[in-house]
């Protein structure tokens, strides 16, 4: 397909709260990809970074910060910040770059570091922001993700027991990828004797923030049959689409959703509408993926997600878990890297790490964790102010 | 109770009476309803209309969905001491198309609630200050109607 690019090289600095400078974790994970990817730092033209909006200037501008903290060497800089799409977005960057013939190889990294205590707003009385006015009517993060779980609840019978065989499911595999942050199998006793936090949402059906870095090594297809990497994993596409007027859900630091009241508009699912225009760029559908790594930050949302990407028809996806379906050695894998509830939150990594991830199940080098006989593997991710992305990777 | 005034909480976000609105905005062009009120630009990609009137938003809709706070929010929530969790509900309003969300009333848990029950928009404190006390749009079953137990 003249659209895909291919990716040679993948690196992570493993998730964790190291409390180190974020360019250490992208130099890291960038120097890995490198050594995957078998070429020199030289041979970059074009660095494509993810934004951390948490680390002052050096994060606004983190492409030449990793091009810095390499070394300079003349290649060009990118810098993306999407929130949690930011990764994607980096790419998508890259992608033009090498599809426009302007670049052969380019280098797409993004690292964070978890700030200390809140994320609270600016004080004052600042009615215009929504942010403030959410959480000065008491309305946090976890209040969104309990609304999605709790509707879930109530419209398809999940159950609290559901949402903790998510976690348990994931901590299985987490335990066993070496760059995740939490690596211990849970039990579903451990996260019903964890703090409720927002019902139905205990401490544990919810991700944490971490440090980490996330790189990736893409090329044009020539240039990976040239340096005799021809089968290398491909992008096949890359959404980065923005919601579509009337936005259904509320979300995120809004206090209301869109009015759908007008003639000719309807209220359409933000989340479910990113994957569509993957599915459609890659001429792939959803019974062709392999392995889905999705963006579970509650427990619940997974379930959202396997329905937002069609793997199961909505309402089901609690069942296919029940079933073992959504499990490694299922139908349909999901998280088998063990997800945000194994790594926490890194923003401007995590999307890359997604993709790291479904590079190595591609290549068969994901050891305890691999799914057998990988052939397409798809990634779905939501941030604040109608960011989000999916990314499908294929042999 | 203190004696001391009542305010709202935001100030021109709702009415102050006994069956109290959100005051929205909306579009002359296309007739789309805002909360918060917008009044500089129309976010239908069909309309670029810049003309908006301030309607009282219906003060009745049905639970999209619901949950509740166990921990205090960080500032700028001001918690009452000690910290009482408090359940919060999207509710859909049906003329709008659009779902709210906002603390339920005091004493309310969500063990009494339910995705498409009933519920209407009342003021209850939010948090008091020197000079007055900061009320704010609260959702309440309309069942619970008949006997209000505890109001603004």
């Amino acid at each position: 397909m003249d659209n895909e690019i291919a990716i040679i090289g993948a690196g992570m600095h493993p998730w964790g709260k190291w409390g180190h400078n974020f360019v250490q974790y992208g130099v890291a994970a960038a120097r890995e990809a490198l050594a995957d990817a078998g070429i020199s730092w030289r041979d970059i033209r074009f660095v494509s970074g993810g934004a951390t909006v948490r680390c002052g200037y050096p994060g606004y501008v983190a492409g030449a910060t990793f091009a810095q903290a390499l070394g300079w060497q003349g290649a060009e800089v990118n810098t993306s910040y999407a929130a949690c799409a930011s990764g994607s977005q980096a790419l998508a960057a890259a992608r033009n770059k090498i599809l426009s013939g302007e670049c052969e190889v380019a280098l797409v990294v993004g690292a964070d570091t978890t700030p200390k205590g809140f994320l609270a707003p600016a004080g004052g009385y600042r009615p215009e922001d929504p942010d403030w006015v959410r959480f000065y009517l008491g309305i946090t993060n976890p209040t969104y993700f309990a609304l999605y779980a709790r509707r879930r609840m109530d419209l398809y019978g999940d159950t609290l027991e559901d949402f903790a065989a998510v976690k348990v499911k994931n901590s299985r595999v987490g335990a066993k990828n070496p760059r995740a942050r939490y690596r211990k199998c849970f039990t579903a006793e451990d996260v019903a004797a964890s703090a409720m936090v927002a019902d139905p949402l205990r401490l544990m059906d919810i991700c944490a923030t971490s440090d980490g870095g996330a790189a990736l090594i893409v090329c044009s297809l020539d240039y990976a049959r040239r340096i005799g990497k021809a089968d290398a994993p491909r992008v096949a596409a890359i959404s980065t689409v923005t919601p579509t007027f009337a936005s259904a859900v509320v979300e995120m630091p809004d206090i209301a959703t869109d009015s759908a009241a007008a003639a000719g508009v309807e209220a359409v699912s933000y989340r479910s509408s990113i994957p569509l225009k993957a599915y459609e760029e890659a001429g792939i559908g959803p019974g062709d993926v392999s392995l889905a790594e999705v963006y579970d930050l509650s427990t619940a949302l997974e379930l959202d997600w396997i329905e937002d990407l069609q793997l199961t028809p909505r309402g089901e996806a609690a069942a296919w878990l029940r079933r073992g379906d959504t499990a490694l050695g299922g139908r349909i894998p999901v998280n088998v890297s063990g997800g945000l509830a194994c790594f926490g939150e890194a923003v401007p990594a995590q999307a890359l790490a997604q993709v790291c991830e479904l590079t190595w199940q591609l290549r068969g080098q994901a050891g305890d964790r691999q799914v057998k006989g990988a052939k397409v593997g798809i990634t779905a991710n939501q941030g604040l102010f109608g960011h989000g992305s999916s990314v499908i990777v294929k042999k | 109770m203190s004696d001391k005034p009542l305010a709202p909480a935001i100030e021109g976000w709702h009415t102050m009476a006994d069956e109290p609105h959100l005051i929205g905005s909306q579009c002359t062009g296309c007739d789309t309803y805002f909360f918060p009120p917008q009044k500089q630009y129309c976010r239908n990609p069909g309309c670029d209309s810049t003309d908006f009137r301030e309607v009282e938003l219906s003060r009745t809709g049905r639970i999209w969905s619901y949950t509740n706070a166990c921990y205090k929010p960080p500032a700028p929530y001001v918690a009452a001491e000690p910290f009482e969790p408090y359940a919060i509900a999207a509710v859909q309003l049906e003329r709008e198309q659009m779902t709210v969300l906002g603390q339920v009333v005091s004493g309310v848990t969500v063990a009494e609630l339910k995705v498409g029950m009933p519920m209407e928009l009342v003021l209850e404190t939010l948090h008091e200050t020197d000079d007055d006390i900061k009320v704010t749009w609260k959702w309440r079953p309309l069942a619970a109607a008949a006997n209000p137990a505890k109001g603004a």
